[in-house]
């Protein structure tokens, strides 16, 4: 489909953030030299440049930081809950007024597009941190005792989907609960957490309360292993964090794990067509597909399947792939050339094995790491593209008959984190939602996130939920 | 040659402070009285403060007509947009302790230490109420697990339009803490100041009206309590009064009235606003006196 118009160019201005050329360790609130020297680099997914030099964390700086940690265990702890409250309500504030430059800084290391960090990373960012402030003195409230109590020091390793907003997922409960962290962002995308380490310092946060370890598995290894910590939270994929249940087995340290997943998002057929065509789109294509909770498995009710189909590569062809600094861009780049090398050899097995793939014209830049829009069709259940989380811009396409039919396809995963259901009858909606072995469903929407609502998996994808009232039980001695 | 450029080591003419004037607050608006009345305020040593407006039975219905006309817009806000609006009240006021402790310390009789203090306490639970905004559904919300096919879930919703008696002897952490928990669940509300010391009650409506919250959220009346409270009392829209500034007698004539048409009546503590200590947890039951449970049901099946 050609375009009816073309789009002039509507870049967001860099200028608003400022990248230093190198940034250390935030330990004890305060920058430092990795130990043993070591740096690595950080690059712009969208064109390879490199943005800065960031220190490589070992097992030195890990025994710092969590000495730290430690340190500042004892006085956060004991804070009124109230005094803890505020300082959060800092924080989140601080994220509000400096939102516009960590939402640039953001799509610069991520490669996310600007109008994703812009309106859902950082107002989610804020809204976790003024949720959970809200908490810290509401403890007794929560339904967890009169006095429930944290449990010390936090090991907390994220990934780089969402820096940020991964970030604020961890801190906020705990510090709220009255731990004190030591998180390590991702090795691909350092750089946000490192300038929440600056806003931590606006807010006059005590040192040690947060420390932040930059570096890469080795880091988050040493880290999760160490003998200081009370409590891990991991992010990522499923066969690391099944690694950190077997590191943790045996120890006093309380485990959460948010992994990977195969969301089902299924469409009926008296689904209004133009809505779940928006929610598919939303489902598998924001963020690029790299979303541990994507609707990546699309099963439709095979009397509209063709009509929802034609629909949908219709609206592909519409999607604007590129520059992810650019206001109008729908889809950015893939977060690093080793993601991209694991969609690509994924979507090739789906073509080897059979199923039938769909992009819609679109150009990519030449540098960088780009992947198109993809759809396959004519997906088994045994395809590979059906059962493996591919965490990029791919979509399997399934059918179904009856609800049956859906419910054993959609629970046919080692996985259990998401699922999607589109008919216009709320018996059939709930009905379904009792049925799916999934931690998230969303009915008639996909992709919707809230600090007050639990998000987490059911199987494979993890366990421990995060958000909401009930996201506090993993930072609480309960 | 002017005095005060050309003489500065001389003697500084005493300059003469300008005096505020104080008003009602109104549907976000500075009114005076419609009745034209004022009354004398002083200070607990009998000195002349201010003359605070002596508010009329009109006022009040004034006040309840521009609460309801906001009730809808406060109360379909979203509680995360209210509760930075509350927490937005606490920077405000933060930003106004001086005043405050000064105007406190006078309507109290305090020393400035203490009167301070009590300002703090009362930021302070801007700030708590503020956390409560999307937790209160959390915590006396959920769902149901009836023995049936069905969804059933239960949600507490603002009540509609309060009256609030704010505390006599707290000027202004007792007004703050029955004003917060009445807003923050979406209820909009009429408060009558404290009689005796109205003049806090009538600054913090100026801290309202730049804190982002709607007008006609919040309306400040101040005067007799006995006068204004009687025709809240038996209103026909209003939903509910809380009754926390009414002695013994005045607290039932009040309850009766608002029998009329079952307003929800939060009665004063045992032995008055007096016995209250506001600098203690208040916890949820202020909340909880002015929300209605709403409880839905949805079958389940394909």
């Amino acid at each position: 489909m050609s375009p009816m118009f073309e789009y002039a160019p509507a870049p967001e201005s860099r200028a608003v953030v400022d990248i230093a050329p190198s940034y250390g360790l935030f330990v004890d609130g305060e920058f430092r030299e990795a130990a043993g020297g070591r740096s690595f680099k950080t690059l712009s997914p969208s064109t390879e440049e490199v943005l800065a030099e960031v220190a490589h964390a070992g097992a030195e700086d890990v025994d710092a930081a969590v000495a730290a940690a430690r340190r500042a265990f004892a006085s956060w702890s004991a804070l009124p809950g109230s005094e803890r409250a505020k300082y959060l309500f800092r924080i989140a504030r601080i994220i509000q007024e400096r939102s516009r430059e960590l939402a640039v800084l953001e799509t610069l290391d991520n490669g996310k597009p600007i109008r994703e960090t812009r309106d859902a990373d950082l107002p989610l960012v804020a809204a976790h941190f003024f949720y959970h402030a809200g908490w810290a003195d509401k403890l007794a409230h929560a339904g967890y005792g009169p006095d429930p109590r944290p449990l010390g020091v936090a090991a907390q390793v994220i990934p780089w989907n969402f820096p940020l907003l991964m970030l604020a997922w961890k801190v906020a409960p705990a510090l709220a609960c009255g731990n004190t962290v030591v998180l390590k962002p991702a090795e691909t995308t350092p750089l946000s957490a490192l300038f929440f380490a600056d806003v931590c310092r606006q807010a006059g946060l005590p040192g040690g309360v947060v420390n932040i370890l930059t570096g890469d598995g080795s880091t988050g290894a040493a880290l999760v292993a160490h003998e200081g910590v009370d409590k891990v939270a991991f992010t990522g994929s499923t066969a690391v964090g099944k690694q950190i249940a077997r590191t943790v087995a045996g120890t006093r340290k309380k485990l959460t794990l948010e992994l990977g997943g195969k969301g089902a998002n299924i469409v009926f057929d008296d689904a209004p067509i133009d809505q779940a065509v928006e929610g598919i789109v939303n489902g598998i294509y924001f963020n690029q597909g790299q979303v541990c909770c994507a609707g990546s498995r699309l099963l439709v009710q095979e009397s509209v399947q063709d009509e929802l189909l034609e629909a949908l590569r219709r609206r592909l062809s519409t999607l604007r792939v590129g520059d992810p600094l650019d206001k109008n861009t729908d889809v950015g780049a893939i977060n690093s050339a080793e993601q991209l090398a694991r969609i690509t050899e994924l979507a090739d097995s789906g073509e080897a094995e059979g199923a039938e793939r769909w992009s819609p014209a679109c150009e990519l830049p030449e540098r960088g790491f780009w992947f198109a829009p993809t759809v396959f069709t004519n997906v088994t259940q045994a395809h590979r593209i059906a059962r493996e989380e591919i965490f990029g811009p791919v979509l399997s396409v399934l059918s179904f008959r009856t609800p049956d039919e859906a419910v054993a396809k959609a629970n046919n995963s080692q996985y259990g984190l998401s699922a999607g259901v589109w008919t216009e009858k709320g018996s059939r909606i709930l009905a379904m939602a009792n049925r799916l072995r999934a931690g998230v469903v969303w009915a008639n929407t996909f992709n919707k996130f809230d600090p007050t609502s639990p998000f987490g998996g059911y199987r494979e994808s993890g366990f421990g939920r995060e958000g909401g009232r009930h996201g506090l039980e993993a930072y609480l001695d309960v | 040659m002017s005095e005060q450029s050309g003489n500065p080591g001389g003697a500084a003419r005493t300059r003469l402070g300008v005096l505020k004037t104080y008003k009602l607050f109104v549907g976000g608006k500075f009114p005076r009285s419609e009745s034209g009345r004022v009354y004398e305020v002083t200070d607990t040593r009998g000195n002349w403060l201010a003359n605070a407006p002596l508010a009329s039975r009109k006022d009040a219905r004034d006040a309840v007509v521009a609460a309801r006309k906001a009730f809808g817009g406060w109360s379909g806000a979203t509680a995360y947009n209210r509760g930075q609006i509350l927490y937005r009240i606490a920077e405000m006021l933060e930003g106004r302790r001086e005043q405050f402790t000064a105007e406190v310390a006078a309507a109290e009789g305090l020393s400035k230490a203490k009167a301070a203090a009590r300002v703090d306490a009362a930021v302070d639970r801007w700030v708590w109420y503020a956390g409560w905004s999307d937790k209160i559904a959390q915590v006396a919300g959920g769902a149901n697990p009836v023995a049936g096919p069905y969804f059933n879930l239960s949600t507490p919703e603002p009540t509609g339009v309060v009256a609030v008696l704010a505390p006599q002897e707290s000027s202004l952490l007792g007004l703050v803490s029955v004003l917060a928990p009445v807003i923050v669940s979406g209820n909009t509300a009429v408060v009558v100041a404290s009689e005796r010391a109205p003049l806090p009650a009538l600054s913090l409506a100026e801290v309202l009206a730049t804190s982002d919250l709607p007008g006609g959220v919040v309306n400040v009346l101040s005067g007799r309590t006995a006068e204004i409270a009687a025709p809240l009392a038996a209103h026909q829209d209003v939903n509910a009064i809380d009754l926390a500034g009414a002695d013994a007698d005045l607290a039932k004539e009040l309850e009766t009235a608002a029998a009329d048409n079952l307003k929800r009546v939060l009665r004063p503590a045992d032995g008055g606003s007096a016995a209250s200590d506001w600098s203690t947890d208040p916890g949820v039951k202020r909340m909880l006196a002015f929300v209605e449970t709403k409880t839905v049901w949805h079958p389940v099946g394909v």
